[in-house]
């Protein structure tokens, strides 16, 4: 049975654990419909034409994890950023786990999708929220709406912020030979509410894990997300993430994603500007080496006039390593004075290493400001020279030499403490101390 | 201190140096001139340690160590000093975190601990007035959008700061107006002593105003076809490269 029956078949059995009464199981049975129509997609389509699911579909993936799987706080603390003080809300093999977490409904709401589905009180919040920015006919996406059923759940009311950052971390324990993974977010910051979110994914042993993740996040009048990717999985480990952001007036919504591990990883980072005057940011390091395949793809939705839009992509990539970006940039013919931003620099450091590069602008208004630039090179010679003659070795220039590449991307992240575990991880990453204070 | 003999050097199987034979003693600066494409900055590159140029015969050895074998890196640790033509920007790496871990990295090569906190800090600031650098620059990325006169005062500046035993400054003079010329020089002239060498690399004459040669060779098509004192150079700069070509070629 390859993984398209399988997965259907057992939407019968997941059907005996939730409320089929609740208004969210009508969207369910829609969106498995999709999905039977459609299936995977393959590289026939052009957006998957550089990013083939084949191998994935023939393992036998565990649908849903047979026993409950605990862990200890020290064995997974490294994955957490520990430095500072944050709610936490932890998934172990897509189960919720109470030990790991720490939510709060202080004025805020920070915890499970699950508890969204099941308690009236957040009846409202589904309903006005749930499945209205993510995609109905994009069949991944419809497949992860299907199974919908944990995840994160957080509400910033009007006017609020989180006394602290937000994590989300789905650890994989290996229990299971091979696990499918489809975890549901609905991040709702209401007008002039604030929150930073940190998202993480991590396998823990070699065993194969597929997650297919779907994040809704809603961005009323002036408020402010920022949400971190951090995707440093183990090398048996994809993912396919699937991000839809819905912006009001004003609002400012930034997206950081770091690429540094997994073997297959899809992100489709969706932006919907149903506003003025707002501010979308995308920014992303890629860092890649042996056959490790990441696939950006971007679009920004420009549906309303006096936007702006910024997006800045670098990757670096080594050994058989691949790498795509497509960024896709709609600007509607309403929305005039647009300014949107967009550039996608890559290093190859090997000549097994590919990266295919695609900008992609759809322009209706005619007063409106657009730019893009893509570059591929090596590593810069003359500079390498240059930092070697002033006596730093060899290893530790080109790690410097990276490290100014992808700084632009750093610049942004507004938790230092997360910047240093970046540039931490970058510097690991490329085998070196960088000798000064970042 | 260095001494270059029957130097043979080609790029992409392209002859640049055809035979250099070059000492330079502590204590004394020499400069070489010659028109363009006759292969000056190309030397400096090589004593420098370039890969992409390839020795085809011939030694460079530095206080009577064989260069040849050795990194870039390694030849800075020796104590050589290359001042660009065209400094490379480094987005993201402010200058003084560039030259901490210059100067770090050389003293690590050298089996010398870190230099204290306080000793560089005391040595950037004295640096740094000496070539008249505001201490705004220090903090801004290294070369990112600096202008020409900029760039080439930060690199006399990590000359200082690295007190190499051979400087050798190429085409220094390029692109600075006369008011950056003078700190420049003078920052050079206040880094001359007994101990070290200067290698002046340049088109023009006018450096040599400030800078005051010991010698003067002039390059031409990969040789020294002349040497002398600094008045060849006043010569120069009267009569052109013509004459030199043709004395060259008969």
């Amino acid at each position: 049975m390859d993984l398209k029956e399988k997965l259907i078949s057992s939407f019968l059995a997941f059907e005996n654990n939730v409320d089929l009464d609740h208004p969210v199981h009508e969207v369910r049975s829609e969106a498995i419909k999709n999905f039977e129509a459609k299936g995977f997609p393959t590289k026939k389509e052009e957006a998957w034409k550089y990013t083939s699911l084949n191998s994935l579909q023939k393992v036998d993936f565990s649908i849903f994890p047979k026993e409950e799987s605990t862990l200890e706080y020290k064995d997974v603390k490294k994955y957490f950023l520990h430095e500072i003080d944050t709610y936490k809300i932890v998934f172990v093999d897509g189960v919720y786990s109470s030990y790991l977490s720490e939510t709060t409904h202080d004025g805020v709401d920070v915890c499970l999708m699950s508890s969204a589905f099941s308690k009236p009180m957040f009846r409202q919040v589904i309903e006005v929220y749930f499945n209205k920015a993510a995609s109905k006919d994009e069949s991944l996406t419809t497949l992860n709406t299907a199974f919908s059923k944990e995840g994160a759940y957080i509400y910033i009311p009007k006017n609020k912020m989180p006394k602290k950052p937000i994590q989300i971390l789905h650890l994989a324990t290996g229990n299971e030979a091979a696990l499918m993974l489809q975890p549901r977010n609905l991040i709702v910051a209401e007008d002039n509410a604030e929150v930073q979110i940190i998202e993480r994914h991590q396998s823990l042993t070699e065993n194969e894990v597929f997650t297919n993740s779907v994040t809704e996040i809603f961005a009323g009048k002036d408020a402010i997300v920022d949400y971190y990717k951090v995707q440093n999985d183990a090398p048996t480990a994809s993912l396919v993430d699937n991000t839809y952001i819905s912006q009001k007036d004003s609002s400012v919504v930034r997206v950081h994603t770091f690429s540094f591990g997994g073997k297959l990883i899809r992100n489709n980072l969706n932006f919907y500007q149903n506003g003025e005057r707002i501010d979308s940011t995308l920014k992303g390091v890629t860092i890649l080496g042996d056959k490790q395949h990441v696939d950006h793809h971007t679009l920004v939705h420009h549906r309303q006039p006096n936007c702006e839009s910024h997006q800045d992509y670098k990757g670096i990539f080594g050994d058989s390593s691949t790498g795509v970006f497509n960024g896709k940039i709609i600007v509607d013919k309403i929305a005039q004075k647009t300014d949107a931003f967009q550039q996608n620099n890559n290093i190859l450091l090997s000549d097994r290493a590919t990266i295919n590069s695609k900008p992609q602008l759809e322009i209706f208004a005619d007063d409106v400001k657009c730019s893009h630039g893509c570059t591929i090179g090596q590593l810069d010679e003359e500079a390498l020279f240059y930092l070697r003659s002033r006596g730093i070795p060899k290893k530790e220039a080109t790690a410097l030499l990276m490290y100014a590449f992808a700084n632009n991307v750093l610049a942004s992240v507004r938790i230092p403490e997360l910047k240093a575990r970046i540039n931490k991880i970058i510097a690991n990453k490329l085998g070196v101390r960088v000798g000064f204070d970042l | 201190m260095l001494e270059i003999k029957n130097l043979h050097a080609s790029v992409e199987d392209k002859e640049i140096l055809k035979g250099i034979d070059l000492k330079v003693n502590a204590g004394e600066v020499h400069a070489i001139m010659g028109p363009n494409g006759s292969g000056k900055s190309t030397l400096a590159s090589v004593i420098a340690g370039k890969e992409e140029f390839e020795v085809e015969e011939g030694t460079i050895m530095l206080e009577g160590e064989d260069l040849e074998e050795l990194a870039p890196e390694e030849r800075a640790h020796k104590g050589i000093f290359l001042s660009f033509q065209y400094p490379v920007e480094i987005p993201g790496v402010s200058v003084t975190n560039f030259i901490k871990t210059a100067i770090n990295e050389s003293r690590k090569a050298r089996g010398l601990e870190e230099m204290p906190a306080n000793e560089m800090l005391k040595k950037i600031r004295e640096k740094s007035e000496l070539l008249e650098i505001d201490r705004k620059f220090l903090s801004r990325s290294l070369n990112e959008g600096f202008s020409g006169g900029e760039k080439k005062r930060n690199e006399i500046f990590q000359m200082a700061m690295m007190e190499p035993k051979l400087a050798i400054l190429d085409e220094t003079d390029s692109g600075l107006d006369i008011d950056a010329l003078r700190i420049v020089a003078n920052g050079v002239n206040k880094l001359r002593n007994k101990d070290n060498a200067i290698i002046v690399i340049t088109h023009y004459q006018r450096l040599l105003d400030y800078i005051v040669p010991d010698y003067v060779h002039v390059l031409y098509n990969g040789k020294i076809v002349k040497s002398g004192t600094k008045e060849l150079a006043l010569e120069l700069e009267e009569k052109g490269y013509d004459w030199i070509k043709q004395e060259a070629t008969v």
